[in-house]
Formats: structure tokens, sequence, C-alpha cells
């Protein structure tokens, strides 16, 4: 698995390692019931606060992506179709909002 | 548990009062105490370890009040004060032969191990040392006795950009133990910044915020923008604004700014400086 963390960017920490999870999850780089790296390994890996790591990991598990086992760690949640779709669905309305603020600067209606 | 517990902490000298501070540090995070010279980090450090007396509050280290058992407490953990207090005549091998029988579990591998890793002279006396040398020093001691809480006063002041790294990286590595706690005062953050769980700003003896770093970051941002964009904001919501001929740019709480604007991210040492200006 591969973070890179940019600190220039704008986009907050936690954000960045969601979001390249989630990426490889959908992707199939992560594979279900793949283990994934303890949080406080994970943000010492990355030389990044605890509190940012356990934000992504939470926000993950709260959308579906991973599942906790108490006491033994973090894993890929078996693929949800249905939630694929939501995502999908998530970055078309993304894609159509770019599109309507295009228009609107071209004076299309 | 909680590293390090502090209510209401209060100290009085002519002229500076250490007013009420509260500060709580997790176990397993790290809190840097950001604040100017004069501020009050080293009277609140010195109060920790009980070098100066308080005049109210409560200060629990590892759950443990500061007022009873401090020998034993000391024990578990490291320090490292802006001067080591290290004898000036002797060298890096016979302080490793003191701190022998200073502390318990006080280990010789870890000690020389750190000695090497940040290179370290071990027959040089103390007072030949540069002052980086002196930190880097004081640092393996700090981390040769299996301390669970680091309490670090300016620690990485004077060191090159370097060494610096080095120094964190090691910061890092010790909190990797969920058990392990750091507390380091600084005025300068940008390289702890990422490793920080916890920020405090320390101003005049008064704690103006201590909080979540990502709650800081997620909640304050900078617009760019004319003076006439920027008018339309609550001035509430600016805490502080720099004006030139060519635009404003002001510092704001993001959750009062109207949809549309465009928020930029901010920096720890930004914040604090804003902050501090609207302050004075």
């Amino acid at each position: 698995m591969n973070i890179l963390i940019d600190n220039k960017s704008g986009t907050p920490i936690y954000d960045q390692i969601y979001t390249q999870i989630k990426t490889q999850i959908i992707s199939g780089v992560l594979q279900p019931d793949e283990m994934l790296p303890s949080i406080r390994g994970l943000a010492k890996d990355l030389r990044i606060s605890f509190i940012t790591t356990k934000r992504a990991y939470d926000e993950l598990e709260k959308d579906g992506f991973i599942y906790t086992l108490q006491g033994k760690g973090c894993y890929v949640a078996p693929k949800n179709t249905e939630l694929l779709r939501e995502e999908n669905l998530k970055k078309i309305e993304e894609y159509l909002d770019q599109i309507v603020q295009l228009a609107a600067a071209c004076n299309l209606s | 548990m909680n590293a390090l517990e502090i209510t209401n902490l209060t100290k009085s000298y002519p002229g500076f009062r250490l007013d009420g501070i509260n500060l709580t540090l997790p176990s397993g995070c790290i809190l840097g105490l950001i604040g100017e010279n004069g501020a009050g980090k080293s009277t609140t450090i010195r109060l920790i370890l009980d070098m100066i007396h308080k005049d109210a509050g409560t200060i629990k280290i590892l759950g443990r009040d500061n007022q009873e058992d401090l020998c034993l407490t000391k024990q578990e953990i490291g320090v490292v004060l802006d001067d080591a207090g290290i004898p000036q005549f002797l060298n890096a091998m016979q302080i490793g032969k003191i701190m022998r029988y200073t502390y318990n579990r006080w280990s010789d591998g870890t000690y020389a191990g750190l000695l090497e890793k940040l290179s370290i002279p071990t027959k040089k006396p103390f007072k030949s040392f540069s002052r980086g040398m002196k930190m880097k020093l004081g640092i393996a001691i700090a981390l040769s006795h299996d301390a669970k809480l680091l309490i670090l006063d300016e620690a990485t002041n004077g060191l090159d950009p370097v060494v610096r790294d080095e120094v964190v990286n090691i910061f890092n590595e010790f909190t990797r133990d969920a058990s392990h706690s750091i507390l380091i005062s600084s005025h300068i953050v940008s390289d702890l910044e990422k490793l920080c769980d916890y920020i405090a700003f320390l101003h005049k003896g008064k704690m103006l915020i201590c909080e979540e770093k990502d709650v800081l970051l997620e909640t304050y941002g900078i617009v760019r923008g004319s003076a006439q964009e920027l008018e339309v904001l609550d001035p509430d919501c600016i805490i502080h604004k720099k004006e030139s001929a060519y635009g404003v740019e002001a510092v704001v709480r993001r959750e009062q700014i109207p949809t549309g604007m465009k928020i930029g991210p901010i920096s720890i040492e930004d914040l604090f400086v804003a902050m501090i200006k609207e302050a004075n």
C-alpha cells in the first residue's frame, strides 16, 4: 500500500489518507479482509499526528470501507457494490457541479 | 490515562503572572507548547518539575500529583531544559556513569547507541561542546532511562536543520509506544507541527488556546482578496488582517465565511502570530 502525504496541498492530511486508502480499496489494490497497518504504526511511519491518522480510519469505518476487530486491528471491509455505486454517483454529482459552473461562466443555460 | 494534567496553575512574580493555566496531555500524544520569549513556557515547565513552587493549582504527572513522591515520578520522565546543568569538565562517558546511579532503569546500551546516532563525542569535556551538541547530549540522557514522558524546553533550538530532522525523528519513534508522551515547548514549530497532536498557545502568562491540532487547522483559514471583497465579512470572524496596497490577507474562522469564498489553509505558526498580534 502506498500513501503519499503532501503538506503543501490545502487538503487536510486525514483527508489525504482517507482518500488514498479508499481509492486503493475500490481499485482492488487492498483486498477484502486484508489487515491495515495499526493507527499508531501508520502515524509514526508517516511522521504525522496519531489523532490525524485515527480520524482517517474513523471516517473510513464510518463510511463502511474498513472494519475493526477490538484488540486485533483494522481490516478492509468486503466490497459493497451499493457503496461503490453511491461513490460513483457522488463523483457524477461533483462533475455536474463543475459543468454548471463552467456553463454559467460561458453564458450557457 | 493522562500523561500530564494541569489545572488552574498560577504563579506570580513581580512583573509577571502565570494565570490559571489548564492543560491536558493524554498518554501517547505529543503536545506543542508555543509562546514568545517570556510568555511563561519555561515557568510552566519548571512548575511541573517542582523546581519552583506554585502559588495555586494542581499538576498531575502520569496520574500522580507532583507534590507527592516526585522523586519516583522523575524516574519516569526525561527532561531537556534550556540549560542542561551538566558539570562543565565531565565528558559524555563520565556523565553516563553518573546517570547509571541516578536512574533505576538507566540503560548503558541505549545511551551508547544514541551517542553514536547523534555523533556526540564521548571523550570531550562538556564545556567544549557547541550549543547544538549540548542539546543533543541532553536528549540522549533524557531517552536512556526508559522514560514514559519527555519534557522538552526549547530542545530543538540551536540545532542545524539536519540534526533537527534527526531529533524530530527520534521523538516520533519515541511515541510509537502508546504509553509514551511528549510535552515540547518552543517558539518555532514548523518542523514539529506535523508530529504534534495538541497545540497550546501561551501568551503573557495566559493560555490563549489548547486544542487538537487538526481542530485548529479546520477551524481557521486564510482568505485573500481586495479590500472591497473582504468588506462583506463579518468582523467577528476575522482574527487578524494584513493589509497592503495590493490586497488584504485575513486569518479567519472558516464556519462564518460565506460559501463560495475561497479559504486557504493556515499553518500553526501563522495562526499563532495572528492570535498574538490580535491579543496585543
